[in-house]
């Protein structure tokens, strides 16, 4: 599908949102939430992605939560680690969702 | 393609590799194939050893498909460049 431009025509190929991954394409310098497998999650600038979501994101906090469970009282404790990586690749496979940041209410 | 050529960009550039068994690899790109396979030079397990020590090692072939990040130098990286590449790549696959 192209686009000729003519007099007149303003809508551009570039703007047309058709598949899911174009969705993506429009959070494209924007910070996005990324949630990934195995309870992480990844909060960054995003610079380019593929078809695979592999991704490549700038200013990066990933938040990886995991769960201990006490052995007598079986009493789950949550815990979450955080760190910062500035630039960082991130392989499509493990990727479960992409979306601009969650909004604090 | 975008990503094999981007990372062919940045061979001789050191990076850390974190596998799918949380194995943190710190070292030079080698070199790179469109599987995104990869060939580390000079490697050093970069996280506390606690990891498998690979202390006589020092070049790797690592499978595209157990890495889940690589941490990239960020002055390396032409971020305005690879959103450029990524619209062209968007719309050629349409």
């Amino acid at each position: 599908m192209s686009e000729q431009p003519g007099a007149g025509d303003v809508v551009t190929a570039a703007s047309i949102v058709e598949q899911p991954l174009d969705l993506i394409r429009l959070s494209l310098e924007e910070r996005v939430y990324v949630k990934l497998r195995h309870e992480r999650e990844i909060r960054g600038r995003l610079h380019a992605y593929d078809q695979h979501l592999n991704m490549i994101l700038s200013d990066v906090e990933e938040t990886h939560t995991q769960v201990d469970v006490d052995e007598e009282t079986y009493e789950e404790l949550y815990r979450t680690s955080r760190r910062n990586i500035p630039m960082l690749f991130v392989r499509g496979d493990g990727v479960i969702l992409v979306s601009p940041p969650v909004r604090a209410t | 393609m975008l990503f094999f050529s981007f990372f062919k960009s940045l061979a001789g550039k050191t990076v850390v590799v974190e596998l799918k068994n949380d194995l943190s690899i710190c070292g030079t790109l080698h070199s790179v194939d469109q599987f995104l396979n990869i060939k580390l030079a000079d490697i050093t397990v970069t996280n506390p050893e606690k990891h498998p020590h690979m202390l006589s090692v020092k070049n790797a072939f690592i499978r595209g498909s157990v890495v889940r990040y690589m941490q990239l130098p960020a002055d390396d990286v032409d971020t305005q460049l690879l959103q450029d590449a990524c619209r062209k790549e968007a719309q050629a696959i349409k």
